[in-house]
């Protein structure tokens, strides 16, 4: 009887390891952002206002959502965020990330303000169509503030607490469970008056 | 997620397909240099299997230019490792730091070698006294009587 136990219990370890192996997502890296200060900038918004930066957001709970009208797997989940924002819980503000791709960000021939310009117009168009659910977008053309949140597969999404700490972060599109599972219960955690 | 992988592998199709004209490479070569050096112990983000200095990702691309800014800037390696660390966690490294949390990943296989050794001696000393020990001096005898006949 012993003889057969040992093989058996070290193939049911293997079985768990291999498991729980399947199941992790490789490509979602855990973020070392969460519990640090969102990172500082200030770039220029999709619609010309002054510049925004992640300062002016403090004292609310916000979400930093990371997208690109290229993005196909940001349209999958822009619907939801549309609904979101109409419950008007939190503010939801937009990077646009490399909006402008290949030869359109790499044309030497038209200038920086052209490229923003581009950028601009094909973001209000496609948010026009899709509605917006953005207070505001901020345009990261060249991606170096995305550097700095350590974006790697847009769509990105950062839940930011009212003293600026990032304290939840998401790869990939948000689909309705992680919504209604993990963050709308942290947004009512975090919105708590003090 | 999917979605997210085929937009990053089309957008390296993209770029080979517009890649005519050659890479500003080599503006100055000791940089370049040392940005190969640098990026070969760095993984890329996009496709996770290859080291950020061959990557033809987009982000690789980027994060490539960080880096040549960070050593014009006379970063140390250490610091410029330490900068993608804050950004990207442990994992853009190859060689994951030695700290409890990979404890496990680098005394692990030594734990399970000694582990073998310490079972492969036990079952040898029980093979031995099994050999040596199975007849006593009676059955001996018996067994040259035996012989004998």
């Amino acid at each position: 009887m012993k003889k057969f136990l040992l093989p058996l219990v070290l193939f049911a370890v293997l079985v768990v390891f291999l498991g729980v192996g399947l199941k992790r997502d490789p490509r979602e890296i855990p973020s070392p952002l969460v519990g640090k200060p969102a990172p500082v900038f200030s770039l220029p918004t999709l619609n010309g206002d002054k510049p925004f930066s992640p300062v002016d957001m403090k004292g609310q709970v916000w979400i930093f959502n990371v997208w690109a009208t290229w993005c196909v797997a940001c349209r999958e989940e822009h619907p939801l965020l549309v609904q979101f924002a109409k419950s008007q819980r939190i503010p939801i503000v937009g990077l646009s990330y490399k909006e402008l791709q290949g030869s359109d960000a790499s044309n030497a021939q038209s200038s920086e303000a052209d490229k923003l310009q581009l950028a601009r117009e094909r973001s209000l168009k496609f948010l026009q169509k899709a509605g917006d659910p953005y207070k505001l977008s901020v345009m990261d053309l060249d991606g170096s503030v995305g550097i700095n949140y350590g974006v790697y597969g847009v769509p990105e999404t950062y839940l930011i607490d009212k003293e600026g700490i990032i304290r939840y972060k998401r790869v990939g599109p948000v689909t309705p469970e992680i919504l209604i599972e993990t963050i709308l219960p942290l947004i009512q955690q975090l919105d708590k008056p003090a | 997620m999917k979605h997210a992988l085929l937009v990053a592998c089309l957008s390296v199709t993209s770029w080979l397909a517009q890649a005519g004209e050659a890479q500003p490479m080599a503006q100055d070569p000791q940089v370049e240099a040392r940005l190969v050096v640098i990026s070969e112990e760095l993984r890329c983000l996009v496709c996770q299997n290859e080291a950020l200095s061959s990557s033809h990702a987009e982000l690789a691309e980027d994060l490539r230019r960080e880096v040549r800014k960070l050593i014009r800037d006379n970063k140390t390696d250490a610091e410029i490792k330490t900068y993608l660390v804050e950004r990207y966690g442990d994992f853009v490294l190859y060689k994951p730091p030695l700290k409890p949390l990979t404890w496990p990943l680098w005394f692990g296989p030594f734990f399970l070698l000694v582990l073998a050794i310490g079972g492969f001696w036990r079952y040898l000393r029980q093979r031995r006294q099994l050999t040596h020990n199975h007849l006593d001096a009676a059955q001996r005898a018996q067994a040259e009587q035996l012989l004998k006949d």
